[in-house]
C-alpha cells in the first residue's frame, strides 16, 4: 500500500498511489494511515484520485481513519472516481465527509 | 468452460457467452480473479458505468464469502458469468457454510452519522443487482443475480 504524505501549510496531504483500496489491502491501508496520522495537522485531505475501485472493507477502512482522527480533526476526500463516488453515495457515506472534486488550490504541491 | 471469444457485432449469438472463473479463498485472489475477468475479452466491451457495478457487487459476493462461507477454512469459488443482451447473469458457488438462517441478509444500512465501519457489502449488492437469489444445494452455496447493463455488451 503506497501512500504519499506531504505537509502543505497546515494541511497533511495524503496521495494514494494504488488503483484500489479492496479486502486484500484495507488493513494495510488502516495500519499505513493510523502512523500517517498519528499527531499530524488539524485537517487531513486523502487524495483518493489514483483509485479507481474502493470495496466496503476499504470503505470501513476510510471511515475507520475518520474515527481514530477523534472529533477535533478533520479528515476529507478528493477527487473520487466514478466507481468510488459510487460506492460513498449508495451507502450515503457521502454524507460524513468534506469531498473536494479535486484537491484544493491552496494545498497542491508547487512541484 | 472459459470462453474468450469475442463477440460480433453483427450477429447477435442466439445463446449467451459465458465465462468462468475458479479461485480459493483468498482476498488476494479475489483481487486477481476480477482483473482477469474485467481484462477478458467478454466483459472489456463494458462501459465505465457498467463495469463499475459489476465490479462492485462480484467484490462484495466473493468477498463475503472469503469472510463468511469460508472463514474456518480454504475453499474453492466457482464464478460463472453469461453475457446477454439485458446485462450478466451470474452465478457463484462455494462449498463453505451455510448462510445464517439459510437466507440471504437483509442489507439494511446504519445511519451515516453512526459511523460503521461495515455492514456495507448486502445493502450494495442488493441496491445494484436484479433478481438476487440464494439457495443451499447439496453442501453448496448458490448465489445468482444479474446486473442490467445501460448498453448491450454483446
Amino acid at each position: 500500500m503506497n501512500l504519499q504524505a506531504e505537509h502543505v501549510s497546515d494541511v497533511l496531504v495524503v496521495h494514494v498511489m494504488e488503483d484500489r483500496i479492496d479486502a486484500a489491502g484495507a488493513i494495510q491501508f488502516k495500519e499505513k494511515m493510523r502512523e500517517l496520522v498519528t499527531g499530524a495537522t488539524p485537517v487531513v485531505i486523502l487524495d483518493l484520485s489514483q483509485v479507481a475501485f474502493l470495496d466496503s472493507s476499504g470503505l470501513g477502512a476510510v471511515v475507520s481513519v475518520l474515527k481514530l482522527m477523534g472529533p477535533d480533526r478533520k479528515l476529507q476526500l478528493s477527487g473520487l472516481t466514478p466507481t468510488v463516488e459510487k460506492v460513498f453515495r449508495l451507502t450515503r457515506m457521502d454524507t460524513i465527509f468534506t469531498i473536494h472534486r479535486t484537491l484544493p488550490e491552496r494545498v497542491r504541491h508547487a512541484g | 468452460m472459459p470462453d474468450d471469444r469475442a463477440v460480433s457485432g453483427l450477429t447477435a449469438p442466439s445463446t449467451s457467452d459465458a465465462t468462468r472463473i475458479v479461485i480459493p479463498s483468498d482476498p488476494m485472489a479475489v483481487r486477481q480473479g476480477l482483473k482477469a475477468l474485467f481484462q477478458s475479452l467478454l466483459l472489456r466491451q463494458l462501459d465505465e458505468a457498467d463495469r463499475g457495478k459489476a465490479e462492485i457487487v462480484l467484490a462484495e459476493a466473493l468477498n463475503n464469502i472469503v469472510e463468511h462461507a469460508y472463514a474456518d477454512g480454504a475453499g474453492e469459488i466457482e464464478l460463472t458469468i453469461c453475457v446477454n443482451r439485458q446485462g450478466l447473469d451470474c452465478r457463484i458457488i462455494d462449498h463453505g457454510a451455510p448462510m445464517p438462517h439459510q437466507e440471504l441478509p437483509s442489507g439494511t444500512l446504519a445511519a451515516p452519522e453512526d459511523l460503521p465501519e461495515g455492514g456495507f457489502g448486502w445493502h450494495l449488492i442488493r441496491t445494484l443487482s436484479e433478481d438476487l437469489r440464494y439457495a443451499r444445494i447439496a453442501g453448496q452455496n448458490q448465489l445468482t443475480f444479474r446486473l442490467n447493463t445501460e448498453q448491450s455488451a454483446a
